[in-house]
């Protein structure tokens, strides 16, 4: 059966990961701009990283049969300094319109500062006048409660409609909220932090399948670029239905990253 | 129950088949860990962290569902306005004692 990782950083994943996840049933990714670990210190660097991700990469994936998207922001990590930001902000528009760019992503918030906060709304500002899809990155443990709900009051008072925007990395305290506001939620499958496979089939049992799915956010961190297959074998595990497998890790994915012009698999 | 609750089609009896062995290990593993921290190198420190877990574990036990959205609520920052400046790139897991609320 196939499925779609809406959201992992193969520039920090090997050419195996590419054929495993190929072999596991994966025929789409989406991969959204983040942070290196470490901060990146001229705007040039990242004009590097967004030809990485529109050029390179697709030519990686295919070699697989994957077909690869991406998204492109400054990430909050680095959007402290926000006269940087700013100004690796200018550069974003001369790469939204290659053949593989959905939207902006991962913008957000990581510790909920008013920086990070101010240039949340210019991303979200770019989104609007472009008419593209977001997808947002929330707060890691402590800080994304309330980076959630700062979010999503961005998003609204941006005027951007929450059906074109994807929150990710919902856990149980936040996925009621970004649902009842009308978003899409994420589920990032991670060992430690974030979510198991286990808890995000617990969160999908209660909450229901519309309108959410799930990523392995594989990154140079401690994470499993085979997290979806593996949420998919626990939900095979528990009995669940294969339609809703399926809908959860490939028809969900389709419905929300479809509105994208851009965005194309073997259905 | 909501109308968009999915249930688990497994009886009471096979989820405890399937993953009662998993959690025993995570059990022990969590008391393990307790235990290495009594037994420190030097003296040992009052870290909030660990207090914060002493908490979870006692919500874990009191009697009441709803168990994991509780417990990430107790490790979370619930104020509500943007902070001055961002002090670190990281996270804790639980509140520093000077930003609880």
């Amino acid at each position: 059966m196939k499925y779609i990782d809406p959201h992992i950083h193969m520039v920090s994943r090997t050419t195996d990961d590419y054929r495993r996840m190929a072999q596991a049933g994966c025929v789409a990714i989406t991969e959204p701009a983040f942070w290196a670990g470490f901060d990146r210190c001229s705007v040039d660097g990242f004009r590097d990283y967004y030809r990485q991700l529109t050029d390179t990469e697709p030519k990686r994936a295919a070699h697989y049969g994957i077909k690869h998207h991406c998204w492109l922001c400054i990430n909050p990590k680095e959007a402290e300094d926000i006269g940087f930001a700013r100004e690796v902000m200018s550069a974003i528009p001369e790469f939204l319109d290659r053949h593989n760019v959905l939207g902006i992503g991962e913008i957000g918030l990581n510790k909920n500062s008013k920086n990070e906060l101010s240039v949340l709304e210019a991303h979200l500002a770019l989104a609007k006048e472009r008419d593209t899809l977001v997808l947002v990155h929330t707060p890691h443990l402590e800080d994304k409660y309330k980076g959630t709900m700062l979010i999503m009051d961005a998003v609204a008072n941006a005027g951007l409609d929450s059906d074109r925007v994807l929150i990710d990395h919902v856990e149980e305290h936040t996925v009621g909220a970004v649902l009842d506001r009308g978003f899409w939620a994420g589920m990032t499958l991670y060992p430690d932090t974030k979510c198991t496979p286990q808890r995000a089939v617990d969160i999908l049992e209660r909450w229901g399948t519309d309108r959410i799915w799930m990523n392995s956010a594989g990154d140079w961190g401690d994470s499993d670029p085979l997290a979806v297959p593996k949420a998919r074998m626990e939900m095979k595990r528990r009995r669940h239905p294969a339609a809703m497998i399926e809908q959860v890790t490939f028809g969900n994915p389709v419905a929300f990253l479809g509105r994208s012009p851009n965005f194309s698999v073997d259905v | 129950m909501s109308s968009s609750e999915q249930p688990c089609p497994l009886s009471h009896t096979e989820m405890i088949d399937a993953w009662f062995l998993e959690h025993r290990a995570k059990v022990l593993d969590l008391a393990a860990f307790l235990d290495r921290l009594d037994r420190p190198t030097g003296p040992q420190s009052d870290d909030f962290r660990i207090e914060a877990l002493r908490n979870a574990i006692t919500l874990l036990i009191d009697g009441q569902g709803d168990r994991t959205r509780r417990i990430q609520m107790m490790l979370s920052d619930q104020s509500s306005e943007p902070i001055d400046a961002a002090p670190m790139q990281g996270a804790l897991g639980a509140i520093p004692p000077a930003d609880a609320p």
